[in-house]
């Protein structure tokens, strides 16, 4: 039944620009798999070692600007430029966590606000490489010998690969001793330290891990829309990676998956639904509804109610 | 020689002496002690030797490696473990992933042979698995390996805080007050699983305010009273040693 289900999923999610002609569809699926590697790339810090990162947009930004630049100042190929930009957020990761060596809960929280405030602003100020806030356009699509990602189907595929990826990493994670160890830190740090897991250490590998795959869903962001501008920084795609994780259950390994898809298609759907006015309050009402009966997110609550 | 030295530790909080310069050993292969009234400074004593606190001044070696200075992740690497007076689990994981964290230190997979799904990883993993479900059968909690730890009764939760430990391999076993809040059948069935860990290799370390316990598990006992080591050696002449007497009859009058 389960295997059944799981079957049909892949078959619908492999087949999917055949059946959902509208191009504006497929634009939310894709930017719904964008958000998937989002959250799923917050879920492993906030999720499962219990620290929330309020910058991650900083991460997602920082992947976007690494593989635009490179591609617009030195013609590097996305190829090359995808795995840059995993490496150039995944560095900023590992000083962030090194800064939050001794710091959790609220301090965590305001290091990794600033940090995302002082990279926004660097990307406003500094002219000469990122065009300030006029943004850098005209970043290439990723093209391979025969084949271009120019088209919304190509790049639905480019990124439901790339999504189906950044949850392979997770779940092989999750499934290890170092995903333990963030478990650990989280449940209680006391006792971790106890039978040798290095908070430090361990805190560190849980965000450079994050900010990697927030760097890859930057890239392919940017190679998406094919512009990138201080906007990704916005505080808002934070909170949303936030209500996502949130909502779909945050410490589980398909709660982002579900948060991010429901959460990019409801406020289209809304779009679609009532005027502009309503959208928002509906979109508030919803997820009130949502946090007060089902707190632990949507896929826990799936889990309790089949045992 | 000794499996644990102390020489002249010290700590303070604010200024107030908690330990005022203990010097005691713990020989390998024993059952000690170390007992007080409230507010002797057992737990600051833990605390100090496994890196949770940093003494003011002394020495602590292990097996003739210096601990002081170290953090606690990296005093459990040298093969001290130890567990918390208060109640201390992964509340939210099952007893299975509690001992399996236990393990951290036997798991050798780095992060990219994980993220690469190497199959030496899954081979690990397996293996762990082995050993943490060898462990939970050493304490007794088979019929709960799958249960949350949280949801355990107390009892059975502090089974879980042993058990963890013991993951970690430790050759010196620290317990804080392990039966504290245990009932007596409880309380008998630890005694019988300190000495089945003694029978494994591993020095315990004991921290207990149950005398008959004690007395009845521990080859050597070590008494604390403000600060300092007032009496130290077998539990017959600890219990008729005069300054414990008084140490004890003192504390319960000034309680009273």
């Amino acid at each position: 039944m389960n295997r059944a289900l799981a079957a049909l999923a892949a078959l619908a999610l492999l087949t999917l620009p055949f059946w959902l002609a509208s191009a504006y569809h497929l634009h939310v699926v894709i930017m719904a798999g964008i958000f998937t590697i989002l959250a799923l790339s917050l879920n492993v810090l906030l999720g499962y070692t219990g620290q929330l990162s309020l910058g991650h947009a900083a991460f997602f930004g920082i992947g976007a600007y690494t593989s635009s630049l490179l591609a617009l100042k030195l013609e590097w190929s996305f190829w090359l430029g995808l795995p840059a930009a995993a490496v150039a957020a995944g560095l900023a990761g590992w000083a962030i966590g090194r800064l939050a060596l001794k710091l959790r809960g609220a301090y965590f929280v305001l290091v990794t606000i600033s940090f995302a405030g002082v990279i926004s602003l660097v990307s406003v100020n500094w002219m000469e490489l990122t065009n300030g806030p006029l943004g850098l356009p005209g970043v290439p699509a990723p093209e391979l010998p025969g084949l271009s990602f120019r088209t919304k189907p190509a790049y639905y595929y480019l990124v439901l690969l790339a999504a189906a990826g950044a949850y392979l990493v997770c779940h092989r994670l999750v499934h290890s001793r170092v995903g333990r160890a963030f478990l650990a830190l989280r449940e209680n740090e006391a006792l971790a330290e106890s039978v040798g897991v290095d908070p430090t250490r361990t805190l560190v590998v849980a965000a450079v891990v994050s900010a990697a795959l927030a760097g890859v869903a930057g890239s392919l962001y940017a190679h998406y829309t094919r512009f990138v501008s201080p906007e990704v920084f916005l505080f808002s795609y934070t909170v949303t990676m936030v209500i996502m994780v949130v909502a779909g259950g945050k410490g589980t390994l398909a709660g982002p998956v579900v948060g991010a898809v429901l959460f990019t298609v409801l406020p289209e759907a809304l779009r679609e639904a009532m005027p502009w006015q309503w959208q928002m309050l509906a979109y508030g009402v919803l997820l009130v509804l949502l946090v007060f009966f089902l707190p632990r997110g949507i896929v826990p609550a799936l889990q309790a109610w089949r045992r | 020689m000794a499996a644990l030295a102390v020489q002249d530790l010290a700590v303070d909080f604010g200024g107030v002496a908690a330990l005022a310069g203990v010097t005691f050993e713990v020989r390998p292969g024993t059952i000690t002690s170390l007992i007080g009234p409230n507010g002797a400074g057992k737990t600051t004593a833990f605390n100090a030797i496994t890196g949770y606190l940093r003494p003011r001044r002394g020495r602590v070696t292990f097996d003739g490696r210096p601990l002081t200075g170290l953090r606690p992740c990296d005093v459990a690497g040298h093969g001290v473990v130890r567990t918390f007076q208060k109640t201390s689990v992964f509340p939210a994981l099952s007893v299975r992933d509690n001992v399996m964290i236990g393990l951290h230190l036997r798991g050798r997979s780095g992060l990219l042979a994980i993220l690469a799904g190497r199959r030496a990883v899954a081979r690990e993993e397996v293996q762990l698995a082995g050993d943490a479900d060898g462990i939970i059968a050493f304490v007794g909690l088979e019929h709960r390996r799958d249960a949350i730890a949280s949801a355990l009764p107390y009892g059975e939760q502090r089974l879980v805080e042993v058990a963890v430990a013991l993951a970690a391999r430790p050759r010196l076993l620290l317990l804080d007050e392990p039966a504290a809040g245990m009932t007596g059948s409880e309380k008998d069935r630890l005694i019988e699983l300190v000495r089945r860990v003694r029978g494994q290799g591993v020095t315990v370390f004991l921290v207990e305010h149950d005398m008959r316990l004690v007395m009845g598990v521990s080859e050597t006992v070590i008494v604390l009273n403000h600060g300092r080591v007032i009496a130290e050696g077998p539990p017959a002449a600890i219990q008729a040693h005069p300054d414990v007497i008084r140490a004890y009859l003192g504390s319960a009058r000034a309680q009273a």
